[in-house]
């Protein structure tokens, strides 16, 4: 399966998930759908996550509440059953709100909590560089979650220990729960504070699949890398685009159903 | 204790290739070996004690026997929630110590007072929680910690506690308090190096005929429910001594377990920091001191309590003051206002001075 067919397959998962179970955060899915759609569809083999090899690559969603995209991911890949992603928020579920590893293929930690993800994909990729593995680590993250001094903590980090097999993928889409970003907590160009700290980073469209496969596939010989993945919040269903409100709705009724017409209108 | 602990660690790190230890930038003097030896398995991680603790996690996911290390409360309460989601939640192989038990940095001020850790640490699920009262102690627990898969929190002295054991504690099991001396009127459980109060505490009432036991608890969670039960069916009197709040710590943890049991059980005292910070600035000793953690603290509290749940001493500072003083009054009266009394204790006296 093409990524750009997988982004697709998220998108029209990530709707029906949160119209199912009256879910949150269908903006944040949506915004990294492609991101995680290039990553799962290209940069992990699903037999090694299944058995879980040395070498796997690892991916971690740090900013947790995204997870409905990681979910339908896995079940895309055939690490679990597309019929369970009807149980997401239910009563005895494996598919928490936010993302959760226990019992799961392909999720390599729980996160919901901001900022600590990436602090944990920091210490895969050091037992990675000490074990002398070739593997790379890939960890999300959102701009808002940017906000966290731990965030910075990890990047200081990373490049003393020369983590050069770390990727981190900022959400870059502008909007935290409250609102725009600049007007929270002006991030301003992120790229150049990553390089400020030592850091490799690009700035990609982060809907364009092939300006993400080109900055994903290189790493630097001994920085980090930061790729800043601009995205739009909602994308894919125009209402939801850079609508803050989809942070929290769930689609319902006519909501639910332009959502779904828009998607179906342009299947892959 | 501390350096007993940290040379223990450097021990078993040559045998266990797993050992990973991440300093959050102190340990100055005190890891130095450690660094040298196994160089690709220390890290400093920088003043960054929540990043330190989430890659503690990640590390430990991978296989590692990741400990951590600062001092104070930077290795707790700073990271609580990295400590929590990351390594609890996860369960992850992480041992997270904490140098400065209880008032050990007392002159550096509240900021560096570790007196709420034991409480916290035991709140969380996965969290096994260790206090060692001395080196022996020490040693005995970082070998039990390398032998167990999962989250462990260890709070160190500073050093220079005193003994209270003869010798190595051979084969620690976790879980297991241990019994200093037997006794039945009064039992003494005791965590960390204020163990040694206790101790001499316990010394003393002995010396004064009471049969006053005496139990140290390296591991507080899980904590020795055996130990506990048997204690509180046998004796009148159980007092718990922790250089910690009272409020939720080391003593809730025995009263959780003695309020659960049935028929008649031991009365329950606790002596801790009662719900305060130390504010006031002073040595260890002399924090302890005001904060009223001491072996004399400890031997009134048993001695009152001893003689006739309180009933006795109580007579005794009848007899000795208000009886005296009443005797006194009565006999003033009696001159004032009885003439025959008055005309008696001056023939009395005139009679003596004769």
């Amino acid at each position: 399966m093409r990524s750009e067919e997988l982004a697709w397959r998220i998108r029209r998962h990530v709707i029906e998930m949160a119209h199912t179970a009256h879910g949150s955060h269908v903006g944040s899915a949506l915004s990294i759908a492609d991101i995680v759609a290039v990553l799962y569809g290209e940069f992990v083999e699903p037999g090694a996550l299944e058995r879980r090899d040395k070498n796997r690559t690892r991916i971690v969603l740090s900013k947790g509440h995204a997870g409905a995209a990681i979910y339908a991911a896995l079940a895309e890949i055939g690490l679990m059953p597309i019929e369970e992603l009807k149980t997401h928020y239910a009563d005895g579920s494996r598919l928490s709100g936010h993302v959760s590893h226990k019992g799961l293929t392909g999720v390599e930690v729980s996160t919901g909590s901001l900022g600590q993800g990436v602090g944990m994909a920091a210490g895969m990729a050091l037992a990675g560089a000490r074990d002398g593995l070739e593997y790379r680590t890939f960890v999300i993250a959102g701009d808002g979650e940017c906000d966290e001094g731990a965030i910075w903590e990890m990047a200081l980090f990373a490049r003393q220990q020369r983590l050069n097999r770390l990727t981190l993928i900022v959400d870059r889409n502008e909007l935290q729960a409250y609102g725009l970003t600049a007007e929270i907590m002006d991030l301003l160009d992120l790229g150049k504070k990553f390089e400020a700290f030592g850091w490799r980073a690009v700035d990609v469209d982060g809907h364009d699949h092939e300006q993400l496969r080109r900055a994903l596939s290189k790493i630097d010989e001994t920085r980090p890398t930061a790729v800043i993945a601009h995205t739009v919040k909602g994308k894919g269903v125009s209402f939801m685009e850079n609508n803050n409100l989809w942070h929290y709705r769930d689609p319902q009724g006519a909501d639910y159903e332009n959502a779904v017409r828009e998607l179906e209108a342009c299947r892959p | 204790m501390r350096n007993a602990f940290i040379n223990e660690l450097h021990r078993l790190a040559a045998a266990d290739e797993r050992i990973f230890l991440l300093a959050g930038d102190l340990g100055f003097g005190v890891l130095d070996k450690f660094r040298q030896d196994y160089p690709d398995r220390f890290i400093n991680a920088g003043v960054a004690e929540q990043n330190m603790t989430a890659v503690a996690a990640g590390l430990a996911l991978e296989g590692r026997t990741v400990f951590t290390y600062s001092i104070g409360n930077f290795t707790t309460l700073r990271c609580l929630e990295q400590i929590r989601n990351c390594v609890a939640y996860h369960g992850a192989n992480v041992k997270v110590i904490s140098v400065g038990a209880g008032l050990s940095y007392g002159a550096l001020g509240v900021t560096h007072h570790a007196t709420e850790d034991l409480s916290i640490m035991r709140a969380l699920p996965n969290m096994m929680v260790f206090s060692p009262a001395d080196a022996l102690e020490a040693v005995a627990i970082a070998k039990a910690v390398c032998e167990v898969e999962g989250a462990c929190y260890i709070r160190l002295g500073k050093g220079r506690e005193s003994l209270i054991h003869q010798r190595p504690i051979e084969g620690y099991e976790i879980g297991r308090a241990i019994k200093i001396f037997a006794g039945d009127d009064a039992r003494i459980f005791s965590t960390g190096a204020i163990a040694f109060e206790a101790l001499k505490a316990a010394e003393s009432l002995r010396a004064r005929g009471l049969s006053v036991g005496l139990y140290t608890f390296p591991t507080i969670k899980p904590i020795d429910r055996g130990v506990i039960e048997e204690c509180a069916r046998r004796c009148r009197l159980l007092v718990t001594v922790e250089e910690n709040n009272i409020v939720s710590g080391f003593g809730s943890a025995v009263a959780e377990i003695i309020s659960e049991l049935d028929g008649r059980v031991a009365m329950l005292r606790r002596i801790g920091l009662r719900d305060e910070f130390a504010s006031i600035v002073g040595s260890q000793e002399f924090l302890r001191r005001q904060y009223r953690l001491t072996r004399e603290e400890i031997f009134a509290l048993i001695e009152i309590a001893l003689t006739d749940g309180g009933g006795g001493r109580a007579a005794n500072h009848l007899v000795k003051y208000f009886l005296w003083d009443y005797l006194l009054s009565a006999f003033a009266a009696a001159i004032i206002f009885d003439r025959r009394a008055r005309e008696q204790i001056f023939y009395f006296s005139a009679e003596v001075m004769q």
